[in-house]
Order: structure tokens, then sequence, then C-alpha cells
């Protein structure tokens, strides 16, 4: 008898869960896709910031207005992420933190540390 | 009949390299600003004039406008070709495709064609 029948996965919605691994993948790209479209107003604010000492006033106001702000913290907690992301990438790439347990791990890690940082760069831009 | 643009250098193993070094490079520029503006709350116009107007300022800006190019085209690119397809999108997969990756070509066109005169023009 063939003992290697194959095996039914149940990958219905309601049934599967995405690995940590699978998030921090996504997560990495979606913060890529963010930072893309993000870099224009962060240029946008240094072009007026260096135009002349009147834009540069004018940027000091704009990053004064709250949604401004939670703008540049939302780009900035993107870059963030996708810079930690990067890193934990680049070590696997070099062959450490390869298996998914230790994968799973630094997932988490990477999670935590871009929670505990943007947390640290919005009380200070706040 | 083309339907695949290979991504940056035509070849995978060359696009590996050329995110991760384009990545440090980014890397390091986002840390030295960062840092910049973190250290000085209360910078005024003068100041950041003087810091983004020193020549090696100008030339570390334009080493990273062209990485971020890259790096974008790259991550754009393999996001693209990831998801536009006809498995999603059906039969008209590729030419969404290849709207989207001129779509994108033009954004980083205009980044570039923004950003370099604006380091330079310090």
């Amino acid at each position: 008898m063939r003992t290697e029948r194959p095996v039914f996965l149940s990958l219905s919605p309601n049934k599967f869960h995405w690995p940590i691994t699978a998030l921090a993948s996504i997560a990495h790209r979606l913060t890529g896709i963010g930072l893309f479209v993000g870099i224009s107003f962060l240029l946008w604010l240094l072009d007026l910031a260096l135009s002349s000492e009147g834009g540069f006033v004018e940027a000091g106001r704009v990053m004064n207005l709250p949604l401004a702000k939670l703008g540049v913290i939302f780009i900035l907690a993107n870059l963030v992420y996708h810079l930690l992301a990067g890193i934990r990438h680049m070590l696997m790439d070099v062959h450490v933190g390869g298996s998914f347990e230790a994968a799973s791990l630094s997932a988490w890690i990477v999670f935590a540390l871009s929670t505990i940082a943007v947390a640290a760069i919005g009380a200070w831009l706040w | 009949m083309v339907t695949n643009v290979t991504s940056l250098t035509r070849s995978g193993l060359a696009d590996f390299l050329v995110q991760r070094v384009t990545a440090v490079i980014i890397a390091l520029y986002a840390m030295c600003v960062f840092g910049f503006f973190l250290v000085n709350p209360d910078m005024s116009h003068g100041e950041l004039i003087g810091y983004f107007g020193s020549t090696p300022m100008k030339l570390f800006s334009t080493v990273t406008v062209l990485a971020t190019v890259a790096h974008a085209w790259i991550g754009m690119w393999t996001i693209g070709t990831d998801y536009i397809r006809q498995h999603y999108f059906g039969e008209h997969a590729t030419a969404f495709r290849l709207f989207y990756q001129c779509g994108c070509l033009l954004v980083l066109f205009l980044y570039t064609s923004w950003a370099l005169p604006l380091f330079w023009g310090l």
C-alpha cells in the first residue's frame, strides 16, 4: 500500500493562518510602495524648506499641522519597517536566521522594534 | 511578442546585488539626514542650506537619488510581476502590467528631475 498519500491541506480562509514570516514579507512590500508614494511629500517639504527664508518658515508651519505630522510619521514608519526588514533580509542572505523558527522570531523582533521606533519618532515629532 | 520586461539588469542575480548595494546606500543616507534633523531641532534656514549644499552632501544626495531609482524600480517590478498577471487580472494582464511599469518609470523620472536640480541648485 502506498503510504505517501496526497495530504489534504485545508486552506479555506477561516482555517488558514498567515505565518508571521508571510506577514513580514507582505509588510516589506507594502512599506516599499508606501515609500515610493510617500517620498514625494518629503521631497516637497525639503524643496519648500530649502527654497527661501519664507519657504523655510512655511515648511515649519506645514509641519505643525496635525495631518502633515501624521503623514510624516506614517512615511517614517514605512521607512523604519522597510529598513529593519531589509536588515533581516540581508542577514538571511549570509545564512543568519534562515530556519523557520529563527525567521519567525526575527519577524516578531522587526515588528516590535518598528513599533518602538515609530512610537519614539511620533513622540519626538508631535 | 515581448510580454515581459526583464527587470533592471536582465539578470536576477545582478538585480539581487544591485538591490542590496542600493539598500545600504539609502539606509546610510536616511540615517545621516535623520540624525542631522534629530541633533538640530532649532536649525535655521541657513544651516539647512549649509548642510544639503555642501559638496559631499550634494554628491551623497545624488548617489542616493540614483540608488533609490534603481532600488524602487527593482522592487516595483518584482511586485508588479508577482501580482499583475493573468491569474488575477485576466487576459489584459500583460497590457496592464506594461502600463503599470511605464507609470513607475515615469514617477521615478519625475522624482529624479525634481531632486537633482534641487540639490545642485543650492
